[in-house]
């Protein structure tokens, strides 16, 4: 396959990422853009800009037939996702193959497959990753799921097949609310996936969300090791570190080679997800879904390895073979990322738009800004509020942490709200040094939501 | 006529989800607080309501529009 010239179907930070990337290896790139962002950074950065629609991301960035014209009027070779949008659309993965261009992510059939979270949580069992007890692949008509429910335990979820990230989950805590709760999740999940079928799963407290980054070719499936990222608020990943830390030796072992088994099964290519709830109460980490694509987190792995995982995401795509070896991949040190938002912390997260008027980012060693914006920069309405992350190694948890408190402090916004104070606030959290969070810590602590407690 | 106003920036949407029914068509009786649509704005979903009861006169702003701070949405008159 041949990368020469790629579409980066994207915005903001990410959208900054992967053209920075491209052009280390030579790489022209075109930016497929609404016409809000058409002025953006990663407008600037790019070598051509092509305007895919009007500023609703339905119109434009999930617009699938918009954006393959826009690779087909610029002459690109190949494509690039990016995270969200149309990256985990297995219908757009094959329309952008069937017309010749090179997929810069894994196959159609594995986006389908890992998409469907009751097949998921079968193919991970049948590769030996441990899945949480649960229903044997997705309730049918014929299920007896009271019984099934008898045999998980309670509390337990009600998890539609088609969710994911946290969207459509329902929570059982006694067998007389089973059935109904089954009735709404399934509505529920008709109304929002477009497909009803929904599965039953053990239901674990205070767990933490530690996952498993894989790079494959089909063939060879490697590890580039483990992240936590339990520091969450409404489901969404707010603080990531690599490696996760406090995971005993033989749970980190299981995960890593389980979660390599999983990827040789299913003939994995490219960058994949492993996520997994660990139990530090029981010992036990278990799977919970598989994401097919570059995470928003990657770069705490690329400060701890040292490798550039966008750069062997499209390498793998083009040649069709890792150039990498388990052997070759290194860890040195502890990584934090951090997001920043544009929402306002003292008025219960609302998205704060507007224009970046001061944008002062921290320095020193170990320090990286990602960001999607600079000063002067519109801070639409339209689009997910992810300004920039920040990124921090040192060579110890306990150093990364006082590093990126003082990162922290150095960072200067203004002209719109940011989560700057949430970050400060839970990285000076006695309970995070200790590896005493969880995945509820932040919405459970209230004065870490100030206000919005 | 009383205008109802956008308070956020954002994309206006007169149906709480693609293939549902919109909140209000033109002409419906309409009470004080009742939701005529909502406004995204960074994927988060804020109600637009009406302050007065009456009929719902006509939508200024079309189904997915874009909408400013102070844009009229729609006009209702009293009654």
């Amino acid at each position: 396959m041949t990368v020469e010239k790629l579409l980066v179907a994207n915005r903001g930070e990410i959208a900054v990422r992967i053209i920075r990337a491209a052009r280390e290896l030579g790489i022209r790139t075109v930016l497929a853009a609404s016409e809000p962002d058409e002025g953006s950074y990663a407008a600037q950065l790019a070598d051509e800009v092509h305007i895919i629609g009007p500023a609703p991301a339905g119109k434009s960035y999930l617009n699938a037939e918009a954006v393959l014209a826009a690779a087909s009027a610029t002459g690109c070779d190949s494509l690039h996702p990016g995270y969200g949008f149309l990256s985990e659309n297995a219908g757009f993965a094959r329309a952008v193959t069937d017309r010749g261009l090179t997929w810069i992510g894994p196959s159609a059939d594995a986006i389908e497959l890992m998409g469907n979270k009751s097949r998921a949580r079968q193919a991970a069992r049948a590769a030996g990753v441990p899945t949480l007890r649960g229903s044997d692949g997705a309730l049918t008509t014929d299920s007896d799921i009271l019984g099934i429910a008898e045999k998980v335990g309670f509390p337990l979820v009600v998890k539609a097949s088609a969710g994911g990230g946290g969207r459509g989950i329902r929570l059982v805590t006694a067998a007389p609310d089973l059935l109904s709760t089954v009735e709404i999740a399934q509505a529920e999940a008709q109304a929002a996936f477009g497909d009803s079928t929904v599965y039953l799963e053990q239901f674990v407290h205070r767990a933490r969300h530690v996952e498993v980054q894989i790079i494959g070719d089909g063939v060879q499936v490697i590890h580039l090791g483990d992240r936590d990222c339990s520091l969450q608020r409404r489901q969404q990943k707010i603080v990531e570190e690599a490696p996760a830390p406090g995971l005993p030796d033989n749970v980190r072992s299981t995960i890593l080679a389980s979660s390599i088994e999983l990827g040789r099964q299913c003939h994995y290519s490219g960058l994949g997800t492993v996520e997994f709830l660990y139990n530090p109460d029981t010992q036990e980490a278990a799977f919970i879904e598989m994401n097919t694509r570059l995470q928003v987190e990657h770069p705490v792995t690329e400060m701890i390895t040292g490798l550039d995982l966008i750069r062997e995401q499209i390498l793998v795509a083009r040649d069709g073979a890792l150039r990498l070896t388990q052997e070759d991949v290194r860890f040195s040190g502890h990584a934090f990322e951090f997001r920043i938002n544009a929402e306002d912390p003292e008025n219960g997260f609302m998205p704060s738009p507007g224009t970046l008027e001061r944008l002062q980012w921290p320095g020193g060693p170990g320090v990286r800004i990602d960001s999607g914006v600079v000063a002067g920069s519109a801070v639409a309405p339209f689009y997910d509020s992810l300004l920039a992350k920040l990124i921090v190694w040192d060579s110890s948890r306990d150093q990364a942490m006082a590093r990126s408190a003082g990162a922290l402090g150095e960072v200067l916004i203004s002209g719109v709200k940011t989560t700057l104070p949430l970050l400060k606030a839970v990285l000076a959290r006695s309970e995070v040094a200790a590896v005493e969070h969880h995945s509820k810590f932040i919405e459970t602590t209230p004065d870490l939501l100030g206000a919005s407690a | 006529m009383t205008d109802i106003i956008s308070p956020l920036p954002g994309i206006f949407y007169r149906k709480p989800g693609p293939d549902k029914e919109p909140y209000a068509e033109v002409g419906d009786r309409i009470e004080a607080g009742q939701t005529v649509g909502v406004v995204e704005i960074m994927k988060q979903f804020s109600e637009v309501r009406s302050d007065v009861s009456g009929t719902l006169e006509s939508f200024a702003i079309e189904d997915s529009g874009t909408v400013n701070p102070g844009d009229v949405i729609a006009t209702v008159t009293e009654g």
